[in-house]
């Protein structure tokens, strides 16, 4: 395997525990003339989360799938919903939809805020850019643990969970999410509460954050724009990143294929909030789910004989196998890898900013961040509207019967991106459980072809500073994928 | 010698989920509430600046005895397979697994605390066939044993602390490894499942918004529905270890208070209750989880006078998803 044995002239590198990504990731690296020329991506931790579910009440699988992750519990539950209300013919009402929405908002905006403060900008606080002019700051708001910014952001994150406290009883590993809705409605006291918690939210965000209200983050609609806000725009920790972007050129560090994902986030009566689609270099395209399929080459996992659809796929490890390197399969689309997240969702519904910023230079660390960033502005607006549409009084859940036998799948969006679950029913028991997760996607090993994961591709040519056994400059382009490894594997 | 509280976090098979949880700490936030204690992160997944051959460093100070190690937090379960081997979990960076890790780090820990279900006893990690033979740090389900095995005690003495639940409050850690810091939790304030005694004396049931209903077995029939969970609905508040509605969740929330089931995940094997979560088993018609210390006899007793006695009131809203029958207003000069 082309893993085991590096070319003459380079240097290996084993990266892990890598820390300040959820779950355990080790990132080899093989290095000639200070670049990374080439990157294999592990995932160390195999549970089985798909081979527990095997034989259950189906319902049990929100009991069990949100457990695969702390961090993006909320969208497992919601993607568990989604598949047994297809399995069932069920739509939710009205009220469940918008409540469901809010939800999933929350977590998912809890994780922007945790991804930019506690797990990426901290590695710009290291004592190795002491040399550099905005240094001082950086260290000041960002120090891991320590910093201002990262203190007062985990206060802004608990009080923006308050949302799920009150509507789901708790974050992260609610049961509140139903195939047809929610299991608590929502009063008008509930919606004073729930608008007074996004306030607060909105009011840490434009002050530390931004610096300016939330409306003209989510109306950039330029690189241009965005080197007006660096060079004259509010003072606030955005400006700081795109100073610190700018000095760094991480514009141009970690780009990966340029072609996205996204199943479409936050539905609507009519279309989503966030648009379903592909974007490659022709343009956008439509998700044809049934070209997905999950290749085992380099997974220790049987099965590599052909890649396979979710609904025909299988997870069964491989204990003696010492030929792939990860315990991730790797997912592909019409056979081909795709980025996904908030940089894909923004591409994809078309906010001109993100698309200026991937045409002149591809997705990098800084449009995945910037990405992201515009993402929180735009969905707390949207979470504004959804609590004012809430309903007391009216119906919150619909409810269903599951029938002996079916399949569907469930298509959300997690904080990372593009996350499926595909149920098969027989019997009145779980027959089959496929989950592809966002960094499934973003942190694929090779396939049958050799073809390399985004993540893989996104750090060859990463410089490497001399001496580093840990390389900054790595460090900076796997978070700027905001890994969610427990979701990778499983 | 270091000054302070020394802790050292190792997660493996879980979901991140408990450090998640314990993030949402508040009133004072997290930080301030571990200053308060004088407990420092020697190291934490999510925390620390650390990567790589930095965090591996900071390992090898500890094992070395150059670092006093306080309290040793292990979040996840504990994989052995696959055939004893530990492999399901190779600590990233180190060709070891995680599994051997822990056993090392142990050896020197005055303390070691279980953080989670899945760390305690397994957990979810061990649902159904088990495929990666996963157990806890001192418990494989309710047997004791589990990674360090049951004679295992930290250099304190005591046995591994459970701090179950799935997840774990923020506070329930927080305070655990704040009494110990303080030097005021020894083997008596653990329960029978070495469960800190400060949540797991209590009953989820205490405090419950419901329990007017359960009082007159005026039922919840489906999901959203008012009523009480424990008949239909699979709730287990009764019998649940912990103080989930009297202390409460990110801000006032609960599983009851959020409308649905009490699934007991403070408890060892929680994941396999032998029947569908959300669904009450019973035999000829009652429950076959009775209340916490109640004989069976009373409790047919009292739910079949209870029954005959149901206000119209909670007839109605128990089945209901918004209160549709106000409690009266009664005059209180006219008693």
């Amino acid at each position: 395997m082309s893993a085991n044995s590096a070319p003459e002239g380079t240097t290996r590198l084993v990266v892990g525990p890598f820390n300040r990504v959820e779950g355990d990731l080790e990132v080899r690296l093989e290095a000639a003339q200070g670049r990374v020329e080439a990157a294999f991506v592990s995932s160390p931790l195999f549970r089985g989360f798909e081979r527990l579910l095997e034989g259950r009440d189906p319902r049990d699988a929100l009991v069990i799938a949100p457990r695969i992750c702390g961090i993006c519990s909320v969208s497992q539950s919601h993607a568990a919903a989604l598949a047994l209300a297809g399995v069932q013919g069920l739509a939710p009402t009205e009220n469940g939809r918008v409540a469901t929405n809010l939800l999933v908002a929350t977590e998912n905006v809890a994780d922007h805020l945790s991804h930019f403060h506690v797990f990426f900008m901290p590695d710009f606080a290291r004592a190795l850019y002491a040399d550099r002019p905005w240094f001082p700051r950086a260290e000041a708001r960002f120090k891991a643990a320590r910093g201002t910014a990262v203190r007062a952001a985990l206060e802004t994150r608990t009080t923006l969970l308050h949302i799920l406290g009150l509507l789901a009883g708790r974050w992260p590993h609610t049961l509140a999410i139903q195939p047809g809705g929610v299991t608590r409605g929502a009063d008008s006291r509930d919606k004073m509460r729930l608008a007074a918690t996004l306030r607060a939210v909105r009011g840490a965000l434009e002050e530390r954050l931004f610096g300016a209200k939330l409306e003209r983050v989510a109306e950039l609609d330029s690189v241009a724009a965005l080197e007006r806000w660096r060079a004259t725009g509010p003072e606030g920790d955005f400006r700081l990143f795109l100073e610190i972007a700018a000095d760094l050129a991480l514009d141009s560090l970690g780009r990966a294929y340029d072609r996205y994902l996204s199943y479409g986030a936050y539905p609507g009566t009519e279309a989503p909030l966030y648009a379903r689609g592909i974007f490659t270099g022709e343009g956008l395209g439509d998700v044809d789910t049934s070209a997905i399929a999950e290749d085992h080459t380099n997974a220790r996992m049987e099965g590599r004989t052909r890649p396979h659809h979710p609904f025909d796929g299988s997870t069964f490890p491989d204990a003696e196998d010492d030929t792939g390197y990860s315990w991730c399969k790797a997912p592909r689309l019409g056979g081909l890898p795709f980025e996904t997240g908030a940089v894909a969702r923004q591409i994809v519904d078309g906010h001109p900013l993100i698309r200026d910023m991937v045409r002149r230079a591809g997705g990098s660390v800084q449009a995945r961040v910037v990405a992201r960033l515009v993402e929180t502005a735009r969905t707390l607006i949207a979470m504004e509207g959804w609590v004012h549409a809430l309903r007391p009084g009216e119906r919150w859940c619909a409810q269903g019967s599951m029938p002996g036998h079916g399949r569907a799948a469930g298509l959300t969006e997690a904080a990372r991106g593009a996350l499926g679950h595909w149920l098969r029913v027989e019997n009145g028991r779980i027959a089959g459980y496929q989950i592809i997760a966002p960094t499934t996607w973003n942190f694929s090993p090779r396939d049958a072809a050799g073809v390399p994961g985004p993540l893989e591709l996104a750090l060859v040519g990463a410089p490497i500073r001399p001496g580093e056994s840990t390389p900054v400059a790595v460090q900076h382009i796997v978070r700027s994928f905001d890994p969610c490894m427990v979701c990778t594997v499983h | 010698m270091s000054d302070g509280f020394n802790v050292l976090w190792i997660q493996s098979g879980g979901c991140g989920g408990c450090t998640m949880s314990m993030l949402c700490a508040e009133a004072p936030d997290l930080a301030t509430t571990l200053e308060s204690a004088d407990i420092r992160m020697l190291w934490h997944p999510t925390l620390s600046e650390e990567t790589g051959a930095e965090a591996l460093a900071v390992f090898e100070r500890v094992l070395a005895g150059d670092i006093r190690l306080d309290a040793l937090c292990v979040e996840g379960a504990m994989l052995r397979g696959p055939n004893n081997s530990g492999r399901f979990h190779i600590l990233a960076g180190t060709g070891v697994p995680t599994i051997d890790w822990v056993r090392r780090l142990a050896a020197v820990a005055h303390n070691v605390v279980a953080v989670g279900t899945c760390a305690a006893y397994g957990g979810v990690t061990a649902a159904g066939i088990n495929p990666t033979d996963a157990c806890g740090l001192q418990y494989d389900g309710r047997r004791e044993g589990g990674a360090l095995g049951a004679a295992y005690r930290s250099r304190s003495g005591m046995p591994v602390i459970n701090v179950a639940g799935c997840p774990t409050h923020p506070n329930w850690v927080t305070e655990t490894l704040m009494l110990l810091a303080s030097g005021l939790l020894d083997a008596g304030d653990l329960d029978v499942y070495r469960r800190p005694r400060f949540y797991a004396d209590h009953l989820v049931h205490h405090g419950c918004p419901r329990n007017e209903y359960y009082e007159y077995k005026a039922s919840a029939e489906k999901m959203s529905d008012l009523g009480c969970m424990m008949e239909h609905l699979g709730c287990l508040g009764t019998q649940a270890h912990g103080d989930c509605n009297t202390r409460l969740w990110n801000g006032e929330g609960s599983c009851t208070r959020g409308g649905y089931a009490c699934i007991n995940c403070t408890a060892p094997e929680f994941e396999e209750p032998g029947h569908a979560f959300v669904e009450t088993p019973k035999i000829a018609g009652i429950p076959v989880g009775l209340p916490t210390d109640m004989p069976k006899a009373w409790f047919v007793a009292l739910s079949s006078l209870a029954k005959a006695a149901t206000p119209e009131r909670l007839r109605l809203n128990a089945t209901s998803d918004h209160v549709v029958v106000p409690p009266a207003v009664r005059d209180i000069k006219r008693r």
